[in-house]
This record gives structure tokens, sequence and C-alpha cells, in this order.
């Protein structure tokens, strides 16, 4: 019996303390929805306390750390903007963590209590559409920032970020045109020449730069690393979307790079290693005999070894070209969440960061980003900027050149995975593991396998 | 008094249900249930566009109709079967081999405390970790293929992961250096457990090593013999760490290293619960079968040793 009663007791307390704690959850749930009721007319402007920002690594963190002027770093998580608290959520994109993470908050976004909300996620260009062409993402324009304001960015960072109602959603600051870095002394030995004019002579388009594949393979060079550097070239390019009216579609600049790219890897002009592999970078260094990389200023600032002793970008001897076509690379947006609570900030901080000229030139000064405002790099363009690691050349109206003529209309909300999955596909071709039907084929199931909804053309 | 007495007896059996408790309950939450939900799951269409569910609606067995009629399923089978084969194979040689040498008193090896440890450490290091080892080490400008190239072995760097033989053979080979330390253990195990008497008796009568292996050590071997090969079937059909890193998720070259969980693997991109769901039975209903027919064929044997054993040991009193 004694046992009993003590069993009952603990079974009320339980019971006490769960009516407890739901009472007072419910209890701030009122205090929230009564007072944003009762002060709604009279102060629309009262705003959240809780900024929560979604990104997959430092780099917005440290961009905002820096040059917005009224965040203050409380630890590596959380910050002080005013009297808002920022709070970080940093996964990284490896094995598609970051978009695992933000798709199921996203999908929990309208149940969420406010200070609980998604306000900024950043996005990537190959998957933005993902989000952009939703009702998750908040327009631009309705947070305040007008046409006049974003005049200045780069047309092609705007593509990117516009749903197929022509609504843009997201910002970015920095643009990342790409040009063609070459190996000066590479270029001297076997062009007679390292003057970046008379370099891009030889690669000035598609036929002239696989002719120039083969000078240098004669002298015991790839022209470059593997097939893949060129892939974004032909694929930034194209003139349809990767999928049309539900259906899987290969667009003749993507055949194009298969035909080039067959062709240089079975004459041996160039590797079929992955991106980023130890195989792919060995062409950092001068013993990997590799005549150029494809890539915007980050890759050779920040990702070409320019730090290690004996590389070709600590030694100055890469040279820059814009190459046979205009292309870019990577990129960062921001997107304000739909159903943040955070209105005006999100949107000061879009306009601080994407439209102020002088902020946008610090970043520059600072931190080498490409910023995304036309004008400003344009007079950095003219000015005595140069790079150490291009040999003391500035590259910044190369940039600047290629930035203009990027044309991202073609993109469409699969684009991440058809890039990743044609490139693993068409490797079996270049290998000689596959014929080109069978590649295609092989593209088209792991397609399938991951949406499932496409259609496979007929032939 | 009948009933009494019936009543005492349950009490007693009353504490094996209890202790089964645990266990049952384990069982029903972690695999029953699982394992009715993803049958149920199979009928249906439910996977994630982007950001848009799509379903569930009940498609009966459309899911399997498309998992068969693409064909692609006995493919990936085929390689999963090739694979565990390839490393199972020399496994169980390698592991027969240094259990008779580490049980064999006669031997008197030195220090094979010490080897038994450093040839289970393998197993120790995790598969993902042990797979990008191998993935450095066999990479086109890797130390292997420098080091072939330098002792004139080769001109060109062969590439391993672009040639479906040495891709196959690359992941055998380190799924069977992985796990036959655990092998080798429990063979040890089960010629420990084998009465000395026999071999010294066998000795005695003349016999070489080589017959005391085959007549004595195999037979009396073969109850651990049948559990070695079926818990190693079972993981052989699960195989999916080692080639998923080794290929990066590809199976390259053409998904001739795509195994079963892989091509599963494939379909949670989309959280495609239906098509991953009936994939999954497929696979439930695959290991069943091996399962049972393996135990069925040696277990019948061994009970048909048994009774032989018996007839011998009738006859010889």
């Amino acid at each position: 019996m004694r046992k009993a009663q003590t069993m009952k007791r603990v079974l009320a307390g339980l019971a006490a303390a769960t009516l407890a704690v739901t009472g007072l959850a419910g209890c701030s749930d009122d205090d929230s929805s009564s007072s944003s009721t009762t002060d709604g007319d009279s102060e629309v402007t009262e705003e959240g306390k809780v900024l929560n920002i979604y990104c997959w690594n430092e780099e917005f963190k440290s961009r905002l750390t820096d040059h917005y002027a009224d965040y203050e770093e409380v630890d590596s998580t959380t910050g002080t903007i005013g009297d808002v608290t920022v709070v970080w959520n940093i996964t990284p994109s490896d094995d598609n963590a970051y978009q695992d993470n933000l798709d199921a908050t996203l999908l929990e976004q309208a149940d969420a209590d406010d200070d609980d909300k998604i306000d900024i996620f950043l996005v990537e260009a190959d998957y933005a559409l993902k989000y952009v062409d939703t009702d998750y993402t908040m327009s631009v324009s309705d947070l305040g920032l007008t046409d006049d304001e974003l005049s200045e960015q780069y047309q092609y960072t705007k593509d990117v970020m516009t749903d197929s109602d022509g609504v843009l959603k997201g910002v970015s600051w920095q643009a990342c045109p790409g040009v063609l870095f070459y190996n000066r002394e590479v270029a001297k030995e076997v062009l007679g020449t390292d003057d970046p004019e008379e370099v891009q002579a030889y690669v000035s388009d598609w036929d002239t730069f696989n002719e120039t594949a083969a000078t240098l393979k004669e002298a015991g060079y790839t022209i470059t690393s593997t097939v893949n550097d060129t892939y974004r070239v032909y694929s930034n390019n194209v003139t349809s979307k990767w999928v049309e009216d539900g259906e899987i579609n290969i667009d003749d600049n993507i055949v194009a790079w298969v035909e080039d790219s067959k062709a240089l890897v079975d004459a041996g002009y160039t590797g079929t290693s992955d991106l980023w592999s130890d195989d792919w970078s060995a062409g950092f260094y001068p013993e990997g005999n590799v005549f150029c990389y494809f890539g915007p200023a980050w890759l050779v600032n920040f990702s070409m070894a320019a730090d290690t002793e004996g590389s070709i970008g600590y030694e100055g001897n890469w040279g820059a070209c814009e190459g046979p076509q205009g292309f870019y690379w990577g990129g960062t947006w921001i997107c304000a969440a739909a159903g943040t609570d955070n209105e005006t900030l999100v949107a000061d901080i879009m306009r601080t960061l994407t439209c102020d000229a002088d902020v946008m030139t610090e970043i520059v000064e600072a931190d080498d980003d490409f910023v995304n405002n036309q004008s400003a790099m344009e007079a950095l363009a003219e000015s005595d900027y140069s790079s150490d690691i291009l040999g003391g050349q500035n590259p910044l109206s190369m940039y600047c050149a290629n930035a203009g003529s990027i044309d991202l209309s073609n993109t469409s909300i699969y684009d991440q995975g058809c890039t990743e999955e044609f490139q693993a596909a068409m490797k079996n071709y270049f290998e000689g593991n596959a014929t080109y039907e069978e590649a295609l084929d092989l593209f088209y199931t792991a397609i399938q396998e991951k949406y499932p909804e496409l259609t496979v053309p007929e032939e | 008094m009948k009933t009494k007495r019936r009543g005492k007896v349950v009490r007693y059996n009353k504490w094996g249900y209890i202790f089964l408790i645990p266990f049952t309950a384990a069982f029903v939450i972690f695999q029953l249930i699982p394992l009715i939900t993803t049958i149920y799951n199979s009928f249906f269409e439910n996977y994630m566009s982007g950001l848009n569910q799509i379903g569930p609606t009940f498609v009966g067995l459309d899911n399997y109709k498309s998992l068969f009629s693409s064909g692609d399923i006995w493919t990936y089978a085929k390689n999963t079967m090739i694979m565990w084969i390839m490393c199972f194979i020399p496994q169980i040689v390698l592991s027969l081999l240094l259990g008779s040498w580490f049980s064999d008193v006669q031997l008197r090896l030195r220090g094979s405390r010490f080897f038994k440890a450093v040839i289970y450490l393998p197993n120790l290091i995790m598969a993902s970790a042990f797979a990008m080892l191998f993935f450095t080490l066999f990479s086109d400008n890797g130390p292997i293929n420098s080091l072939l190239m330098q002792i004139g072995f080769i001109d060109e760097p062969y590439k391993f992961l672009s040639h479906t033989w040495s891709a196959r053979g690359l992941i055998a080979f380190m799924n069977c250096l992985m796990w036959f330390g655990n092998t080798t253990i429990l063979l040890m195990a089960g010629m420990m457990g084998i009465d000395t008497s026999l071999f010294e008796a066998a000795q005695v009568d003349g016999a070489n090593s080589r017959q005391v292996f085959w007549r004595i050590t195999m037979p009396l071997l073969r109850p651990i013999l049948v559990y070695v090969m079926i818990t190693s079937l079972i993981g052989g059909l699960q195989l999916f760490d080692v080639p998923q890193i080794l290929t990066n998720g590809t199976g390259a070259p053409m998904r001739s290293t795509m195994t079963l969980i892989m091509y599963l693997n494939k379909h949670l991109y989309s959280k495609n619960y239906g098509m991953a769901g009936a994939l999954s039975v497929v696979l439930f209903i695959i290991s069943a079968v091996l399962s049972l027919i393996v135990f069925r064929m040696v277990g019948s044997e061994s009970r048909g040793e048994a009774k032989k054993w018996k007839k011998a040991k009738t006859t010889t009193k």
C-alpha cells in the first residue's frame, strides 16, 4: 500500500510539473501575442530581440564583424547589434548537411516561436533557386531596398536570385567573375611570352585553346589539371536550362564540353581527377606541369597554396587573362527568411553590405574580396591595386569585363544535382569505361534517383 | 491441488518472462516497428522535391515495379556478392591458417598475444578513415603509384579507382584487412574448444599435421564456421561505408562498385521513403533467404555428421 501511495504521489507530482511547464509556456505565448496585438498599431517598428542567421562557414560572420559598425561580438556563436542578440547557426555544407538542416528548420518556420524563427540564411548559386522559387524567402523590395539602390550590383548576381515571377529574393556583397590563371614560366617557355594580352591570343576561344593544348603537350605540360576545370566556363554560357518542363535537358554547350574534354583527355592534354582532389591541386606547384586554372579571385588568393614556399603563387608566377568565355564560380547570397521578426535590421544589413560603396571598397581593401559594386570595382581597376601572386598585375579590369558578360538567366532548381552527377557520369566516358550513351544513361539514372519527379527525354 | 502446483510453476516462469522484457522491448521498438513501417512506407509515393513534399499517395506495388523494371537492383546485388566473395575467401583462408598456428600448442609461437592484438587492430579504425587512407594511397599521383613507377614496374600512373577490378579488389582487400582479425579470433576460440586429447590421439596414431587439420580441426569447427559465414554474409550484404567513401558515393567506374546499401542511400537524397522502403524490403527478403539457405545446408550436414559420429562411437564400443 505504501508503495502504491508513493507511486501515486510521484505521478501527481509529475502531472503537476507538466501542467506548470505547459502553463508557463502557454503564458509566454499569450504574453507575446497580446503585446503584439496591443502594441501593433502604435509601435509598428517593435521587432524581435533575436536575429537567427543560418550559414555554412565563418565568412559572412567576419564580414559582419569587420564592416557592420553596430555589430559587437560576444562569443564565437553569438553577437549583438544594439539590443538585438545575433545567433549564428553554422553547419558545414559537406554532404548536404547545411541544406538538410536549413530545410528542416524552414519547414517548421511557420510554427516556430518568433525568437526561434530563421531571420537570415545564406545560399550558394548552385542551389539558390531551390529556396528563391518558394515562399520561404522574402522579396528584397518588400524589405525596402529599391531598384535604384541595387543598380550598382552586377546583373548576374541578381539573375541568380530572381524567381520564376521575376521577383528578386536575395542580394550578395560579392561577385565572383572568373578568369584564366596561367603559369608564367610555362607561357614564356612554350608560347614565348608571359604578357597577358599576348597569352590571351592563344586561349581566346575554344578552338585556339585546344590547339594550344597540343603545343603544350609537346613540351610536356597539360593545359588544365582536369576536364572539370573548364566545366563552369561552358556551363555558365548555356542557352537552355538543365530541366525544361520537367524533362532533363542537355544543353548544346554542355555537349560541347563533353566533346572537347574527351578529345583533350584522349590526346593526353588533361586529366580526369575531381576538383579539390590532391591530383587536381598538384598543378599549384611547378612540378605539377599544369599550364592554367580557371577561377575567380578567391581561388588564386586563398586556395592555390600561395602561402606555401615553392608554389607558383608564392613565387608570384601566375598571370591572369580573360580566357575563352566569361564565367563565375562561387559566391554567397543573403536571403531574408519569410516570417522574420527583424525586417528592418535584415534590410539594414543587406543595404550596408551590398549597396554601400564605401563599406564595399573597405571590404576589397581589407579582405581582397571582389565586391558586387560596378563603379567601385571599376574605380579600383583604374587604381594602382596590384596582386603579388599575379606578379604585380592588376587583374580587376578583366574581372570587371567578365562579370558584365555573365548571363545567368538559364538556371533551374536542379543545377547542383545535375552538375555533380553529370561530371561523375562523364568521367566514365572520358576514362574509356563507357560510351557517351552509356554515360548519359548513367546520368539519367542518377538524376532520377535524386529528383524522382523528372523525366528522361525520349530518343 | 493441481491448480496450486501449476501456480508455482508459473511463478517460476514469470522471472523468465521478466528477464526477457528488456530484449523484447528493445526488439519491438527498434526492430519490429521500424520493419513494419518500412513495409508500410514501401506502398506509398512519398518524397521531397526541393522544399515541397510530394505525397504520401498510395501507389500499391508501383515502387517494386519500378525497382525491378530498371534491372539496376540485380547489378548492384551482383556487385555486392562479387565483392563479398572476393573478400571472404582470402579472409577465411588467412584466418584458418593464423587460427591454427596460434592455437597449436606444439608450435610454441612467441608473442602470440601481441600478434593477436595486432591483427585485430585494423578493425578498430573507422571504416571511413580507413577508406580515406586508401583513397590517398592509391590516388593517381599517390605514394603507391610513385613507388611502382620508381621501381620501374609501370611507366604511367595506374588509375586504381578507374578500373572495375582494381576498384573492387581494393574494396575487398580493405574489408578483408579489417575483418580477418575478428574472424581469426572467433575461429581460434572454436579451435581451442576442441578436446586436446583428440589431437594427441591422432598424433599417437601417426597422423601428420595436415591430416589433423582436415580430419579433426575442420569437422569439429563447422558450427563456428557456419556462424562466421552467416555473420559475414549479412555484413557483406550491408557493405556500404568503404565503397561509399572510396568512390565518393558514385560507385565508379560505371557503378561497378555500387552496393545495394549505396543504392538505398541514393534514394535518401530526396527523402524518397517509398522507393527506399521497397528496396529495404527486398534486401530484408534476400538476406533472410540467404541466411536460411546457408543455415539449412550446413545445419543438415552437421546433423548428418553427428549421426555418423554417434554410429562410429557405438560401433567402436
